[in-house]
């Protein structure tokens, strides 16, 4: 992980992002999983810098730097390339199984 | 005289439990009323304020039950009450301590540890001051423990290395590794649950041989076997939290073989020890009796959801649903909570300090608590479904939840009613305990008693 992406994930834990929040199915059940939000053709980094600022109906206002923003946007960057969740293209055996797809 | 704080452990437990459970009714009315309180304290605040307080109850009450039963049934001397003293003060220092981090913001923590990370020092302290107590008060005057020693020192060591490792990501070999750090904090969440477990189940194994007058029931071959399973399970049997979580494929394997076994044991020793009980046994600590007999309830059905999310083919739809929420209610609730109120029941009936209490209120209490709980579980299930149903992606956006509101209202419906059940039990048992807390904290010499005579006569 980079300085920016590690400095991102502090801010993730400062303001307990996880409570609302899941990375691969883990955290919180408010808002939507963030595994692969970066890579989402709908959606992307631009998407999740808005939202920081603007909040939503349940998620306040955050008053991040736009710093601050590109290091959370880093973070998430990073957790992306490391893998899929949902993992779509599981194969799922008869024997119960689950085969995953690595990125 | 010296002071006994082991109930002023229970009480606080006790406290923390109906503030836990009362910030668990404010965060699920933000599933219907989305800006609910989010000016005054967001839900990212309100959550860990949920978690911390029912971790500490289950917490703080296991080990104040090991201090007093240690002490008044066995009839042991404690190595260090100055030690056990100290142990109180600081985890009622950091009582008060998370609720100001919380609130204020002063966050930094990972999920369910989400206070300032310096606070675990005093907690891990306090471990360390437990674990010396009881190691030296056990080791100097028990020979042959019986599985519930063992239990609870294995559940106290095994705290104090899975609280530490649940801190690994502050060291930059895991930080700088994604997959790695988050698979170990997910794993030392699974083992620190386990770990409270051993404290929790050991505390059921031991009011087991109390109510029946047995220690064989804790000495017996399956009992140890099974303490052995819960062990290896504390150890590796975590890893069905973290099947899609790209990592290598055989700590799924492992996972997978280990968790079927341990609670079909738990279930036969329970089952057998009931069997075994007399008429005259159960009536004599009839609540504590019934809430034993109610987390067997609670193990066969959490155990029917256990077995299937072990499954990594089922576990691919459940993972990261309410399914997954309704399985740590299940056993949070309806498997430690039950037995710790067995635990408080046991202890209240054993003091002759306690006032007379309204068995029909108790019963009705009792029956409320688990039928609530069973119908909160149930729409726990049926909301992880819909999640499935829905797709993952399109989980958590805010069109979903306004297309499931219904749901979502019957939810905080459910748990209003489980909130209420639960401070049906938990402040009748403050209000009774608080005494007898005040007898042990202040114990009166033998002066004091005739003085007390001799004012009464006068």
């Amino acid at each position: 992980m980079s300085k920016s992406s590690i400095n991102g994930e502090d801010l993730w834990q400062k303001n307990n992002c996880a409570a609302c929040h899941q990375l691969y199915g883990l955290g919180g059940y408010l808002g939507p999983d963030l595994t692969n939000i970066i890579s989402d053709t709908l959606k992307g980094d631009k998407y999740v810098a808005a939202f920081l600022n603007s909040g939503t109906k349940s998620m306040p206002k955050f008053h991040f730097s736009e710093r601050e923003k590109e290091e959370i946007v880093a973070f998430l960057t990073h957790v992306d390339k490391t893998g899929f969740y949902p993992n779509k293209n599981a194969r799922i055996r008869k024997d119960g199984w689950v085969e995953i797809e690595y990125k | 005289m010296k002071r006994d704080f082991s109930l002023l452990f229970i009480l606080l437990g006790l406290i923390a439990l109906v503030i836990g459970v009362l910030f668990g009714l404010l965060i699920s009315m933000v599933y219907i009323f989305p800006g609910f309180f989010k000016d005054i304290v967001p839900f990212n605040q309100l959550r860990p304020m949920h978690t911390s307080f029912v971790i500490s109850w289950i917490i703080l009450t296991a080990i104040g039950g090991i201090y007093y039963y240690i002490q008044h049934e066995e009839k042991l001397q404690l190595f260090s009450r100055e030690l056990a003293k100290w142990h109180f003060a600081i985890y009622f220092a950091v009582a008060l301590i998370i609720p100001f981090s919380l609130l204020t913001n002063k966050m930094g923590g990972r999920e369910y540890l989400e206070f300032t990370p310096v606070l675990i020092l005093p907690i891990l302290m306090g471990w360390v001051f437990f674990g010396i107590n009881y190691y030296k008060t056990l080791f100097k005057s028990v020979k042959n423990w019986p599985a519930y020693y063992w239990m609870w020192g294995i559940g106290i060591a095994f705290m104090i290395f899975h609280l530490s490792e649940s801190n690994f990501w502050m060291f930059d070999s895991f930080r700088k590794d994604f997959i790695k750090d988050i698979s170990v904090q997910w794993k030392s969440y699974g083992s620190f649950v386990g770990s409270w477990n051993m404290l929790v189940y050991g505390t059921a194994l031991y009011l087991m041989s109390k109510i029946k007058d047995d220690v064989k029931i804790a000495r017996g071959r399956t009992t140890f076997f099974f303490m052995f399973l819960g062990l290896t399970n504390l150890m590796f049997g975590w890893a069905h939290h973290t099947y899609i979580i790209p990592t290598q494929p055989w700590i799924r394997y492992v996972a997978y073989a280990i968790s079927m076994t341990e609670w079909i044991i738990f279930i036969k020793i329970v089952w057998s020890w009931r069997k075994s009980l007399s008429k005259s046994d159960k009536t004599t600590n009839s609540m504590a009796y019934r809430f034993i007999l109610a987390s067997d309830f609670w193990v066969f059905l959490n155990l029917v959801m256990a077995l299937f999310m072990s499954i990594p083919s089922v576990n691919y739809y459940t993972h990261g649903t309410h399914i997954t929420v309704a399985h740590s209610m299940g056993t949070t609730i309806g498997i430690n909570t039950m037995i710790l109120f067995a635990s408080v029941s046991f202890i209240l009936s054993r003091s002759k300090a306690s006032c007379k209490n309204n068995q029909v209120f108790q019963k009705f209490s009792f029956y409320f608590l688990n039928g609530s709980l069973f119908i909160f579980w149930l729409m726990l299930i049926v909301l992880g479904l819909l999640k499935i149903d829905a797709g993952n992606a399109a989980a958590g956006s805010a069109s979903l939840l306004e297309s499931q509101a219904i749901y979502y209202i019957v939810f905080v419906f459910t748990g209003l009613l489980l909130f209420i059940s639960i401070l049906l039990i938990a402040i009748p048992m403050i209000y009774r305990l608080e005494p007898i807390c005040t007898t042990l904290l202040y114990p009166k010499t033998i002066q004091d008693e005739i003085d007390f005579i001799e004012e009464a006569e006068n």
